[in-house]
This record gives C-alpha cells, structure tokens and sequence, in this order.
C-alpha cells in the first residue's frame, strides 16, 4: 500500500502542473481575442484588391497573366502554415495529415512535391520526412507582419516564373469557431478565374499607368502575398483558439487526478490510524 | 456637391473608408487628382501623401507605395505596408531560402510517404487515446 507521504507529493506535484495549464488557458484566452481582431483586420484588403481583380478581369484586358494558366503540373509546392508553439492538440498534425495526403494523391499523377514552410512546428515535421523544402518563415510572433512573408511567397512565385512549379497549394487552419478548426490545401496556383463584375458595362478599359503588365503583375504577386498573409492570421486565431480547449482540457484532466488521489490518500491515512489503533488495543490487552 | 467614394486599405488594416468631393495621390508617374466621375484608371503609387477633400474638410494619410484603382464612382487605395523594391524583396527571398537551407541540411529530398504516414498515425492514435482516456474519465 502507498505510504501517505508519496501520495501527498504526488498531489501537490499536480496541483503545479495544474496552475500552469490554467494559466496558459488564461493566456491563450486573452491573445485569441487579439489574434481574431488581426483576422478581421486584415479582411478588407482581401476584400478590395478581390474586387479590383474583379473590374480587371471585365475590362477588355488584352494581357493574360501567367497566374490564370493552367499548365500541365509536374512539380507542385505546398505553402504550408503551421504554428510556432506546441501544446495546441492535433492542430499541426491534422494540418500535415491532409497534405500529406495530397502530395500523396499528386504522387500518384506524376507529380512531384516541394514545400515552403511558415511556422516552427513545419519544418521539424517535414525534415523528418525527407520533403523538399524551398523555403522557411519562422518565428513570425502573434502579430505577424506582411512583409515577413515577402521572401517567401517570392521564392514560390519565382519558381513558378521559372517554370521550377506549376502549381501552387496553400494549407493552413481555418477558423470556424473556438472548438472547431477546418485544415484546408486550397489551390492557390493557378488563380481561379476572377468572377467578373456585371455590373460594369464591358466596353471599356482602363488608362494603365504605366504598363498593364508591370501593373497587374505586381497587383497579382501582391493578391498572393495577402492570401497568404490572412492564411497566417487566421492560423493564428486557431492556434490560439486550440490552445485554450488544450489547456482546459488538461486542467480539468488535473482536477479530476487530485480528485482521486485525495481519495486514495485519504484511504491510506484511515487505513493507518485503524492499523495503530488495533496494535494499541492489542497491546493492552496482553498486559 | 457630388462626391466619389473612397477606400484606404492595407493588408493588415483598413485605414480610411468614406466620401471625398476630391482625392490627390501621388501616382508612380506623377501626382493625380481625382474628382467624381474620373475615367477609369490603375496606377501604381509611389510614396508619398494620400489626401481625402470632403467640402473644406481634409484628411492626409501616408502611403510607403501600392496601387490606385478608379472607377468613376469609386476610387480604392491598397496601401503597402512597407518601402517595396525589387531588391529588397529579392533580399527577403534569399532569407527565407537560407533559413531553409539552414534547418534542414537534407541528405535526399524524396519524400518518404510511408514514413510521414506512420508518423502521423502515431501522432492520431496518440490524440485518439487521449481522447479516449478523457471520456472515460
């Protein structure tokens, strides 16, 4: 039987653990609050430059852009978003599961994988699996800037130039609500076609200053450049959001533990005093 | 007096939304100035001041560089965030190919699907038991 005092230690060591993990899930609290507002924030610029894509593709553009093409794939890369920072249950792994399984599913059509990693937890996974990694933006903080995205959605949009890739996928979480987080590969490139405007005549163009080219070449890299970067905040959000689940959970799983250990110490103490008690009775009796 | 609408976004912010009798943007050929009704035009922006004229009313913000796009009711402004040039962009690139290169010293890069499949099965079948432990509870 356990001695009183084991049992004491090990409770007191949980009830450390617990006030850890309560206070993560406070913290956790706290930040998904702020990460959610950055989601939000960063919508409208989504919003605006989909819809000026959207007068561009009913203006009667001459230009078609590389991005639209649809090319026969041979090597396709995965932007692939994860977080910085353990301790969120299976928000990475259910992420990584499904572009494995998509890089699997390309595997079979001949075509072959790269990826560009964003976040701590991808490049630990993906070097053990032998993936070709092109490039890695790590350490980015819960208010990531866009500009700490550049470099690599450049490496991928190089690549694609060069003809390196022909698609592009981005995977990351999506936010539906606190419990729940979607893992999604959504193709990125090539760019579904812009839903065009109806409500703008179609006999028209615009004055471009200065080349059309050179200006929807850099409206494009930069629509990229913010699906990318509203992927990262959105991940953001999850992680957050997956944390504080994890770290109740963990706080409860702790509570509950305590509970039947007091039990358990409480049994042992009785079971003492019962066993000295007899020994004393014992005792006198025999004088 | 007839007025244009305006939007001022950047990517992680919306900056200003509303009505403007006149707009002024430095555009990367020159400075514009937009009154309602302006034909339809795109243009990149260089930096420089962003003014918004509502009747006497005038509001000011900068813009590091971006794009302008007018319609003739409509005038949208997508506001980098940061000073953008092609060198500087190359310069990040480059960073993020080295931290690449520096995490994963790779000895193969074929991907080694039977590997990644089993990791991740242990990794479910971990979360599974976890779950599985905490309804038993």
């Amino acid at each position: 039987m356990a001695n009183t005092k084991e049992v004491r230690k090990q409770i007191a060591s949980i009830k450390g653990t617990q006030k850890i993990t309560s206070a993560m899930e406070m913290v956790a609290a706290s930040k998904m609050k702020k990460t959610q507002d950055n989601m939000l924030k960063g919508r409208p610029y989504s919003l605006k430059i989909k819809d000026v894509i959207a007068h561009i593709a009913s203006a009667n553009s001459e230009y078609p852009h590389p991005f639209y093409e649809e090319r026969s794939a041979k090597k396709a890369c995965f932007i692939v978003v994860s977080s910085d920072k353990g301790l969120c249950g299976g928000l990475n792994i259910n992420l990584f599961k499904q572009v494995i399984a998509k890089s699997a599913e390309l595997h079979e059509q001949g075509v072959e994988s790269c990826f560009a990693l964003i976040g701590s937890k991808a490049p630990g996974f993906f070097k053990s699996i032998g993936g070709q990694v092109v490039a890695v933006a790590e350490k980015l903080g819960d208010k990531p800037n866009p500009e700490d995205l550049i470099g690599l959605t450049k490496v991928v949009l190089d690549m694609h130039k060069n003809g390196d890739i022909d698609q592009a996928y981005l995977c990351s979480n999506s936010f539906v609500n606190t419990m729940t987080q979607q893992p999604n590969v959504d193709q990125l490139i090539p760019l579904a076609p812009a839903e065009k405007d109806d409500s703008i005549s179609t006999q028209w163009d615009y004055i471009y200053e200065p080349e059309a080219k050179e200006l929807l070449d850099g409206l494009l890299t930069r629509y990229i450049e913010s699906l990318v970067y509203q992927a990262v905040v959105e991940n953001n959000a999850c992680e957050q959001a997956a944390k504080m689940i994890a770290m109740k959970s963990a706080t409860d799983n702790a509570g509950d533990l305590i509970k039947e250990l007091e039990l358990l110490y409480n049994n042992v103490r009785q079971a003492a005093i019962t066993q000295e008690l007899s020994e004393i009775v014992g005792g006198a009796a025999a004088v | 007096m007839s007025t244009i609408k305006i939007n001022i976004v950047s990517s992680n912010e919306e900056i200003y939304s509303g009505e403007a009798t006149m707009v002024y943007a430095t555009g990367s050929l020159g400075e514009l100035g937009i009154a309602p009704g302006h034909t339809p035009l795109l243009t990149g922006l260089a930096a420089g001041p962003v003014r918004v004229q509502n009747g006497t009313e005038e509001e000011a913000f900068f813009c590091s560089g971006g794009f302008l796009e007018i319609q003739p009711d409509l005038v949208t402004v997508l506001s980098d965030t940061a000073e953008r040039a092609d060198s500087l962009d190359e310069a990040e690139a480059i960073k993020a190919k080295e931290s690449a290169e520096q995490d994963l010293a790779n000895k193969d890069a074929t991907l080694d699907y039977a590997k990644a499949s089993a990791q991740l099965a242990e990794a479910v079948a971990r979360l599974k038991t976890i779950q599985k432990l905490r309804k038993n509870q």
